[in-house]
């Protein structure tokens, strides 16, 4: 039950974007069609999956151990960032297929606050592993539904009259902005 | 001190980071429920701008082209601990406020953005320059989300109780979609004047700027 609730708390009440303000470049940025939508959000579902396991393992083993907690925020960069070079090597010689398609976004996972804020979350919030993969899985996959959902709707938005002034960002932050209000709506779902 | 002046300006209003540039949205939307939060953010992130823009600029040509963004990462994240502690220090209280967007500074788009495009071509005196300008436009831009978010959804400045007696706060202003609406119509305005300047000059009327890809660089994306 409490597994369950973490779930649709992360999904849906606490939508890492539309409640918490991760990820915005993403969001708000380059993706107008539902297909690139969906490889940046896989990209960030399984480079976030696997930032928070190694950080968790590094923060459990070597920065408290030997008392560097002041060093999170540096370690964890670091962290992701050879983690995404890693596996952008590995693709572009074991998968070429998954490199030509995913390949682009990588790049830009480093600097996406979504992974490294998932990371320090679950640290601050004190969760055990399995918990902070849960929150993992939970957390991105509601950040890859807000993409989606944008992307559906910005193709929509493509083929409107919006006021040339509104054009662009002005009229995605207010779609965003009704969105979280809709979202605000399943608080009632978590006692 | 010609040029020194007009990197430093440009940042304040011609180059207005989040209005104009439309870079570094999320702590712009997630810190800014109160003025003093913005301006807290806004000066943690001048004196990590400047400071990366001044040690960029000194071994820009060091760096080998290729681990850059590494090498970038690298300095700010250190600069960032460096804040942190300070935080922790002597601002306490701001340091709990703003929460986990303190670290995640360091995967600002701002800072890359600016290492990058500017700091990364340019001597030391004129990087710094660019920074602090840069920087206090952010700081500038965030006290304003910041004042206009909590004016209209508590009613107060900085704390203060300014409205009038009677006055029916706003309270959806202080809570996640407030930021969405007021950022979208704040950016609204500006485009909104863009336009209407470069009628008046005779010109054809700019494009809207769009966040993050085309006016960071960062990465791949943006040529």
């Amino acid at each position: 039950m409490e597994v369950f609730q973490l779930f649709i708390s992360a999904i849906f009440v606490n939508n890492i974007v539309l409640a918490k303000y991760l990820g915005m470049c993403p969001y708000l940025g380059c993706y107008k069609e539902r297909g690139v939508a969906l490889g940046m959000g896989g990209a960030v579902v399984f480079f976030t999956i696997m930032a928070t396991l190694c950080t968790w393992y590094i923060q459990k083993f070597l920065l408290t151990p030997f008392g560097l907690d002041y060093l999170q925020t540096i370690a964890f960069i670091l962290v992701i960032a050879s983690l995404v070079q890693f596996v952008e090597m590995f693709l572009k010689k074991m998968v070429p297929p998954l490199y030509a398609a995913l390949g682009i976004f990588l790049p830009l996972i480093t600097t996406n606050c979504a992974v490294m804020g998932v990371a320090i979350l679950v640290q601050r919030e004190a969760y055990d592993l399995k918990t902070s993969l849960l929150y993992a899985v939970a957390a991105s996959a509601g950040f890859l539904l807000a993409l989606i959902l944008m992307a559906g709707l910005r193709e929509r938005l493509d083929v409107c009259r919006v006021p040339k002034a509104m054009m662009g960002t002005p009229i995605a932050l207010i779609t965003a902005g009704l969105m979280s209000l809709a979202f605000m709506a399943f608080k009632g779902m978590i006692p | 001190m010609q040029p020194f002046l007009k990197e430093f300006t440009k940042g304040l209003w011609k180059e207005l980071p989040p209005f104009r540039l439309v870079l570094g949205l999320c702590p712009v939307l997630a810190v800014t429920k109160s003025a003093d939060n913005g301006l807290g953010m806004g000066a943690a992130v001048i004196f990590v701008l400047t400071l990366s823009n001044l040690i960029i600029s000194l071994v820009r040509h060091i760096i080998p082209k290729k681990v850059r963004i590494a090498c970038f990462i690298a300095i700010s994240a250190t600069l960032v601990v460096a804040v942190e502690l300070l935080m922790q220090a002597y601002a306490y209280p701001l340091y709990q406020q703003l929460g986990i967007f303190v670290p995640l500074i360091v995967v600002n788009c701002l800072i890359l953005g600016r290492a990058e495009a500017f700091a990364a071509k340019n001597p030391v005196p004129l990087a710094i320059a660019d920074g602090l300008g840069m920087g206090m436009g952010f700081a500038m831009s965030l006290t304003f989300i910041g004042g206009l978010r909590e004016l209209l959804g508590a009613g107060t400045l900085f704390g203060k109780y300014i409205m009038w007696e009677g006055f029916q706060p706003f309270a959806v202003m202080v809570e996640a979609p407030g930021a969405f609406l007021c950022l979208g119509l704040i950016l609204c305005a500006m485009n909104a004047f863009n336009h209407w300047q470069a009628r008046r000059k005779g010109q054809d009327a700019p494009e809207n700027p769009m966040p993050g890809c085309e006016s960071c660089r960062a990465c791949s994306h943006g040529k």
